[in-house]
């Protein structure tokens, strides 16, 4: 047999392995920031940069695609080359996919502060990024592929099928959510409207979770822990059943993210279900890894590595229980909008990502630098602090979690509200927050005991750079044998690999096609007293989205008496056409905004602004004296509104050329003259008067017509 | 809600691909041994490990 002899690629491993750590440590200290934000408001310094809303974007982002992502392309080069038998396809790809990752971090954690963002979470990076994340993945499956391509192993390992599942579903997710219409650099407008805006952001959302976070990990585990144990999965049938059970029913789950919203029943109904399908897979795939360690669990006892695996399969098990139970409608009528969200991501992303990458790197490191673990006492450390730090972290949310849902929805004997002021319920969960700040500071000082740990591994040792490996080739296809064996003629000899690639190449082509006209055309109101913002409206909800204030505050109101008690009447899909992009929020840390307008004067609003804690004592909200100074931006007002425009909002043809600067001026004077009344004086050029005007707007329109809202309950 | 055709149509797509590779792998006999992948991929590494010897030793 003709066997041939290749290098593996370390250096592009060790590339990510430091990138993984490096962002890993931005991101959790940029969380433990936003944790502190909560319970002191002030730990922003007044500086516009660091508030909550602008942080927590980052936070997540830093997190998600550079910490995870940078663990899960660290995990799939090492692992993939050795499961194929091959080298990375090509090198220049490799360092190309590092290299653009990197640099769309830096762009995220630059323009995320600034407040450049489209306000979708997980999705918050304007359109230059968006197509550059498009084309660094793009790499990155052309990478992946192609080494699968040139494989010298013909069975694919079931790791490969959750790296291809991860490659191929994020593209088709990421171009779905990301359909937008640039107004500016940094500034653009989702195609789509309220209800479809939501509907397709939590399809999104829920699916980044299940092809970011869940599928290339499960893939990892599928690798590492066989390796670490020393033992083959306990079942590999049952693996293959898990990857295609996972596959196929993950992409239906999106809607529990939009239980009792305006969407429809069905749908809510469909992704119910769904989800609660899924236990089935996930459980399966969690008892596969665990029951792998039978007979080995003495193993479990002297290795960090496996211990950090225990874990990390344990809190898998565990979210993928918890996850199907939220998406029942009781439980989430309870749970929306509340912290217990929070805690059940972070029990998946603190133990499942986060414990998982970490044992990851107290593998690969030694193995790289072709030496010992410089200390097993310090990994043994950082395991049981980050143990503390998890459970530090997760219980004193899911208490405060609970706490918030059931005071909402607490009624006295006589029927009103038990807590009809917000501020009650969010001051009662305050100690739970600074208990959370102290498990997050735990967890991340065990990230520096690994940090340094690694550091003196890697200096105790000796880089590797390629390690050698040999194998026989596959045998030739015969649309290889004749003539050269190019990419394209490798691809003709796999026609199902052809028509996969056509089909996502058609699909792209055809959402980008089809969505724009076809939306647009939708947008007919519903509802006739509904009326698109005014110019100094739409400055407002710019402002309103650069300063993330959806991060704390909804703006729809479920149908429970609860809630229409609280904040008026329930939200409906009609309401939001003109919503580019929908402003919804999943987290109330304050009070839902959807019928803030009219509430209060507009004086209240300038000195809330100014300082919330001088119109609502024990507020946790941050100050903005920025918006009481800054101007706000005219010149980009024709961009917005043509924008707007392009999209479905239905301004009259040249509006943006004088009229619109017009109706700005005026409304701003008349809320100058308002404010005047309420003893603040101001100039109208000033944010806060746009921001002003688009509170004050906020679930007006529905009022001004009674009889019709009635009609369309 | 027409966008939900859209994401129907999305995750169909996304489904019917997955389903055409299901179909493939099984057809060519990715399944046809569902015990010696597990054990296989534990010996792609020279059998001398990390901690016992630091000798170059590559010999597979």
């Amino acid at each position: 047999m003709n066997v041939e002899t290749f290098k593996y690629d370390n250096r592009i491993v060790r590339a990510f392995a430091i990138a993984t750590i490096i962002w890993g440590i931005v991101g959790m200290s940029v969380g433990m920031l936003a944790a502190v934000e909560l319970f002191y408001p002030g730990m922003n310094l007044n500086v516009q940069f660091m508030t909550f809303g602008r942080i927590r974007p980052l936070h997540t982002n830093a997190v998600i695609f550079a910490f995870v992502g940078n663990g899960m392309f660290m995990g799939i080069y090492y692992s993939l080359q050795r499961l194929c038998k091959a080298r990375m396809f090509s090198d220049f790809i490799s360092w190309f996919h590092f290299w653009g990752w990197q640099s769309i971090i830096v762009a995220a954690a630059v323009t995320l502060p600034l407040g450049y963002t489209t306000s979708k979470e997980y999705a918050e990076l304007e359109w230059p990024i968006k197509i550059a994340i498009a084309v660094v993945w793009v790499a990155f499956t052309v990478n992946l592929l192609g080494t699968i391509l040139k494989r010298r192993e013909k069975h694919m390992y079931v790791a490969i099928w959750f790296y291809i599942a991860t490659a191929l579903t994020v593209a088709v997710l990421h171009v779905t959510n990301s359909m937008t219409m640039p107004a500016g650099w940094f500034k653009s407008y989702s195609m789509y409207a309220g209800v479809q805006d939501a509907l397709v952001q939590w399809w999104y959302g829920h699916n980044a979770v299940a092809f970011f976070l869940t599928t290339p990990y499960l893939g990892l585990m599928y690798y590492f822990l066989p390796k670490a144990a020393n033992r083959p999965i306990f079942s590999y049938r049952l693996s293959i059943i898990h990857f295609w059970a996972l596959i196929f029913i993950y992409i239906w789950a999106g809607p529990h993210h939009l239980l009792y919203t305006a969407l429809p029943d069905w749908a809510q109904s469909l992704g119910m279900v769904f989800s609660l399908m899924l236990i089935a897979p996930s459980w399966g795939g969690m008892l596969n890894g665990l029951l792998t360690l039978r007979g080995a669990w003495d193993k479990v006892r002297s290795d960090p590595v496996l211990k950090f695996m225990v874990v990390a399969i344990t809190a898998y098990g565990m979210a993928t229980l918890e996850g199907p139970v939220l998406a029942i409608k009781t439980v989430n009528s309870l749970s929306h909008y509340t912290d217990w969200t929070i805690a059940h991501v972070h029990s998946g992303a603190l133990g499942w990502n986060g414990f998982l990458t970490f044992s990851m790197l107290y593998y690969l490191f030694p193995r790289l630098y072709k030496t010992e673990l410089w200390s097993t006492k310090l990994a043994n450390w950082h395991f049981w602090t980050g143990l503390l730090g998890i459970v530090f972290y997760v219980i004193p949310i899911y208490v405060a979690g609970i706490t918030e849902g059931l005071m909402w929805k607490q009624f006295n004997k006589d029927g009103f509200l038990q807590y009809p002021n917000f501020l009650e319920t969010i001051v009662q969960v305050v100690p739970m927050f600074e208990l959370r700040a102290v498990g997050g500071t735990l967890y991340i000082a065990g990230v520096f005991m690994m940090t340094y740990n690694l550091y003196r591994t890697a200096k105790a040792g000796e880089f590797e750079p390629e390690t050698e490996a040999q194998a026989a080739p596959l045998e030739k296809t015969p649309a290889v044998v004749h003539g050269e064996p190019s990419w394209h003629r490798l691809l003709e000899g796999k026609p199902v690999l052809f028509t996969v690639l056509a089909v996502v190449a058609i699909l792209i082509g055809g959402i980008v096609e089809v969505v724009p006209m076809y939306l647009v055309r939708e947008n007919v109101p519903t509802i006739s007293s509904v009326k698109p913002y005014t110019p100094l409206e739409v400055l407002g909800r710019d402002i309103y989205i650069r300063e993330g204030c959806l991060g704390c505050h909804s703006q729809m109101i479920r149908p429970f008496r609860s809630e229409t008690e609280r904040y008026g009447e329930y939200s409906k899909a009609g309401e939001f056409i003109y919503d580019h992009p929908f402003l919804w929020g999943s987290e109330r840390k304050g009070p839902d905004l959807a019928r803030e307008g009219g509430k209060y004067p507009d004086a209240w609003h300038y000195n809330h602004m100014d300082d919330p804690r001088a119109t609502s004592p024990g507020s946790i909200m941050p100050r903005y004296p920025w918006l009481l100074t800054q101007d706000m931006e005219v010149d980009g007002l024709p961009w917005k509104l043509c924008a707007l425009r392009r999209v479905g909002v239905p301004y009259p043809a040249g509006f943006e050329n004088g009229p619109a600067q017009k109706s700005l001026k005026k409304q701003a004077a008349e809320i100058v003259s308002e404010l005047k009344d309420g003893g603040v004086d101001t100039d109208p050029n000033k944010e806060i008067i746009a921001l002003i005007a688009y509170l004050q707007r906020l679930g007006v329109d529905i009022k001004s017509a009674p009889e019709e809202a009635s009609a369309n309950n | 809600m027409s966008v939900i055709i859209i994401l129907i149509l999305a995750s169909l797509g996304v489904g019917l691909l997955f389903l055409g590779a299901f179909i493939w792998s099984v057809r060519s006999g990715q399944y046809e041994d569902t015990v010696t992948p597990a054990m296989r991929i534990l010996a792609d590494e020279p059998a001398e490990t990390f901690s016992e010897t630091k000798s170059k030793d590559k010999s597979t």
